[in-house]
């Protein structure tokens, strides 16, 4: 790390999140990738689940290990739930009930991602657990907000993020919109919800205050879109598809290259700029921008014809030697050996007990004095009963014996 | 608790997210403005450094200074305002600061630092806009056309993300006892928009790639599912699901398909109470994509609408500025907060704050401000009086 790493003036503290606990009930990834943070950051996250509905990401989304379908063997329950203990609950079971009360009184963070009014019919409603623990930080995070007339409507962030917009500004203008692959919107709301955690956090730290958080996926996801908002109020226009193109750079665009699906993205965004591209490439054109972004599709096709012949990262290395901006687009294997992102520790490599060696996602943000620490994968179902029921919440052998005959622990 | 705001548009997000939260967010630009005060669209198409609605998207909220990072006077002016923060936010190349001689001033603040690609490895330094971070992020990779170059959103993505992880990792070394930089990556954040697709090459070595309006992952035979549909008055969302819900919706369709007297084709053959999307073959789901491709392009984005919702069906209409502007539960949860963006401007709709805080929206309660506006209050409280800031203004410190 550079300056400001080197010097910090504390003995180095093991993690920034040491010592919070969050209790966490949930599904998919808006809900549970927030706890996912706050463990690699050193909370301790513990998800509460039941072997009698189980995550959608244990059961319905593959990928899994060799194909075959089983909750521990789920790709995507362990990619999205690295850090966290798993103890598991029946909470149809009213023991069940009583004991995920007595583990979140000993929690300071409850986040839950079910439909409105669902943990509240389980009696874990945030009044209700607020009443015994007036500190706690309750983070309920669902599609459209606990309130109004579509809070009870179901919904994946896949098709939230149509109905937000962001499908709409995506693709080749006067064609059908096409998706950003999946569920977009959910990660906006999983950062706004670690981020409302926080700083409820903090108040606490403050004035003592617990407090109940209501997330809206569809209302965060908005805030990402602003300036179209603003856009259509203040000018009556609504933004739409724009392929690759730039209202200030020109030339702006991905281009192909040598090869099957290859491609450089590249922008000019000054005068010198442009020199260097032309002296380089020998593509001519417009002198200033707005001559070039009226001659787009002329110039595009120059572009390509000198980008189509020749390797990508050659044209890369060659325009940023220019001082011309460009990247390659690179496919979802060559993130893996992408050497910035490996420099960063961007995949961490742990070993899953069903699914093996496998990676997780570093938080894209390095904190110099208290890094993010992710040495242990998604848990399997009930892994950690015995620390939670035994440890967290002092039940004997004996006690845990009864319960699970009973079928609390399902 | 005082946040200083060095970063342009690429990390100016992280500090409205701050003063969105309550924190004392102050703007720090150059004598004369920040550059991408002129990022175009403008309010009124009038272009001024006032009227740039990206940048006062990211802007509100915030009070203003002036002060040239250049001259040593503008740092000493700097230093003062920055004994007082407890966070500061810069987008500046990688080690800009240092060679300011600005990290001893900030030994005991958080510093936040957004860059296309960190603050080292191979690419630190390395310019990039919105379209290269995507780029080298997998998620340019993954929208488009299937064969055709990859699209990147209009309204760009990447400062967004790029602040709301600032925010994050600022509110994560909070509660650290040391003071410690936060080091954000434009990149890294963009490759955090798409974990399916990594996983499924992690896990079982598939490579996904662009499939315009189709989703892909859903399948255990690599079957995809058509997700965006033409309809009367422009695109809904829907798609063939499985789980309780998606099964659920799927008995809705074929009942309200039914109900309108639609031809159901081989959506009537189906038993929800059983159907398993992921083993449909992909001649199965062209087969009851087929039949519902024409009963969707009967209806209107608001009947799709009202229907889904009513039904309690998965599904949503393609929507745009102006019906997120129309939409009744945003409405009915007083998402909108009116705001003059810039003093005697007109007032324009703000997204209000993104969460409820014990039934309390953050509010958006301040115009985003003009160059040096708060410097006489701000230096002030520093201790810098009148005179002292006259003499800074003509050294062209301020």
């Amino acid at each position: 790390m550079t300056d400001v790493a080197t010097r910090a003036s504390a003995p180095p503290a093991s993690t920034a999140l040491a010592g919070l606990r969050v209790v966490e009930m949930g599904f998919a990834a808006a809900g549970p990738l927030v706890g996912k943070y706050l463990a690699n950051f050193g909370a301790e996250v513990i998800r509460l689940e039941s072997r009698l509905a189980p995550d959608v990401f244990r059961t319905t989304y593959p990928p899994f290990k060799d194909g075959v379908v089983a909750p521990d063997r789920a790709g995507m329950f362990a990619f999205y739930n690295d850090g966290k203990r798993s103890a598991t609950l029946n909470l149809k079971h009213p023991k069940g009930v009583a004991l995920a009360r007595a583990l979140i009184a000993q929690a300071d963070v409850f986040v839950e991602s079910f439909t409105p009014g669902t943990i509240a019919r389980l009696g874990l409603g945030a009044d209700t657990l607020r009443a015994d623990h007036p500190e706690l930080i309750v983070l309920s995070s669902c599609n459209q907000g606990q309130t109004g007339p579509h809070a009870f409507h179901p919904g994946y962030g896949s098709q939230l993020s149509a109905l937000a917009g962001f499908v709409q500004l995506l693709g080749e203008p006067d064609s059908t919109p096409v998706l950003l692959y999946g569920p977009y919107i959910d990660y906006v709301a999983v950062g706004y919800g670690a981020i409302a955690v926080l700083a409820a956090l903090e108040r606490r730290a403050r004035t003592g205050a617990g407090c109940t958080i209501d997330l809206s996926q569809y209302e965060a996801g908005l805030q990402f879109l602003t300036p179209t908002i603003l856009e259509f109020a203040a000018n009556g226009r609504i933004p739409g598809r724009a392929g690759n193109a730039d209202e200030v750079a020109a030339p702006h665009g991905v281009y192909r290259c040598a090869g099957a699906d290859r491609w450089v993205a590249l922008s000019v965004w000054t005068d010198p700029e442009w020199q260097a591209f032309c002296a380089l490439t020998g593509v001519s054109g417009p002198p200033t921008a707005a001559g070039r972004r009226a001659e787009r599709a002329a110039l595009d096709r120059a572009i390509e014809a000198w980008t189509c012949s020749r390797e990508r990262d050659g044209v890369v290395a060659d325009l940023r030697e220019a001082g011309v901006r460009a990247a390659p687009v690179l496919s979802i294997p060559e993130l893996f050996s992408d050497p910035q992102l490996a420099h960063r520790g961007m995949w961490p490599a742990v070993t899953h007990p069903a699914i093996g060696p496998m990676h997780v996602m570093a938080p894209p943000f390095r904190l110099s004095a208290t890094p993010s620490l992710q040495e242990r994968p998604g848990p399997t179902v009930g892994a950690d009963n015995d620390h939670v029921f035994g440890t967290i919440l002092g039940l004997s052998l004996d006690e845990r014996r009864t319960l699970q005959r009973d079928g609390v622990f399902e | 608790m005082r946040v200083l705001d060095l970063a342009d548009l690429s990390g100016a997000v992280c500090g409205r997210i701050l003063a969105d939260l309550g924190a004392d967010v102050v703007k720090v630009e150059p004598p004369g403005g920040e550059p991408d005060r002129l990022t175009p669209p403008f309010v009124g198409d009038v272009e001024n450094a006032e009227r740039s609605i990206p940048w006062l998207a990211a802007n509100v909220n915030k009070r203003g200074i002036t002060c040239d990072l250049g001259s040593e006077e503008g740092r000493a002016a700097f230093g003062r305002l920055a004994s007082a923060a407890r966070i500061v936010v810069e987008s500046f190349p990688p080690g800009l600061l240092r060679e300011l001689g600005l990290d001893e001033v900030l030994r005991d603040t958080i510093v936040v630092s957004i860059t296309p690609y960190g603050q080292d490895g191979p690419l630190a330094g390395v310019p990039g806009s919105d379209l290269e971070v995507t780029a080298a992020s997998g998620s340019l990779w993954l929208a488009g056309e299937e064969g055709r170059a990859p699209v990147r959103t209009a309204q760009p993505q990447s400062p967004y993300w790029s602040g709301m992880y600032g925010a994050m990792g600022a509110l994560v070394a909070l509660r650290s006892p040391v003071a410690q930089r936060v080091d954000v990556s434009a990149q890294a954040a963009m490759t955090t928009v798409h974990p399916p697709a990594p996983v499924w090459w992690d896990i079982a070595g598939q490579e996904h790639g662009r499939t315009g309006p189709f989703l892909l992952g859903r399948s255990n035979v690599g079957s995809r599912f058509r997700n965006i549909w033409e309809c009367a008055d422009g695109f809904v969302s829907f798609a063939i699901q499985g789980g309780p819900i998606g099964r659920h919706t799927g008995r809705m369709l074929a009942e309200w398909m039914r109900e309108r007297g639609a031809p159901t084709g081989a959506i009537a053959a189906i038993d929800w109470d059983r159907f398993d999307n992921t083993t449909l073959t992909q001649a199965q789901v062209d087969e009851l994509e087929a039949a519902i491709a024409p009963f969707l392009r009967s209806l209107t984005k608001a009947e799709f609408f009202t229907e889904v919702v009513k039904r309690k069906m998965l599904g949503y209409p393609v929507g745009d500025a102006s019906d997120s502007l129309a939409d009744p539960q945003l409405r009915a949860r007083d998402f909108w907060r009116t705001l003059a963006p810039a003093e005697g401007q007109r007032p324009l709709p703000f997204p209000g704050g993104f969460a409820l805080f014990d039934g309390e929206r953050p509010a958006v309660r301040r115009p985003a401000p003009r160059v040096g506006e708060h410097n006489a209050e701000l230096y002030g409280e520093a201790g810098i009086d009148a005179g002292e800031l006259a003499r800074l203004r003509a050294a062209g410190a301020v």
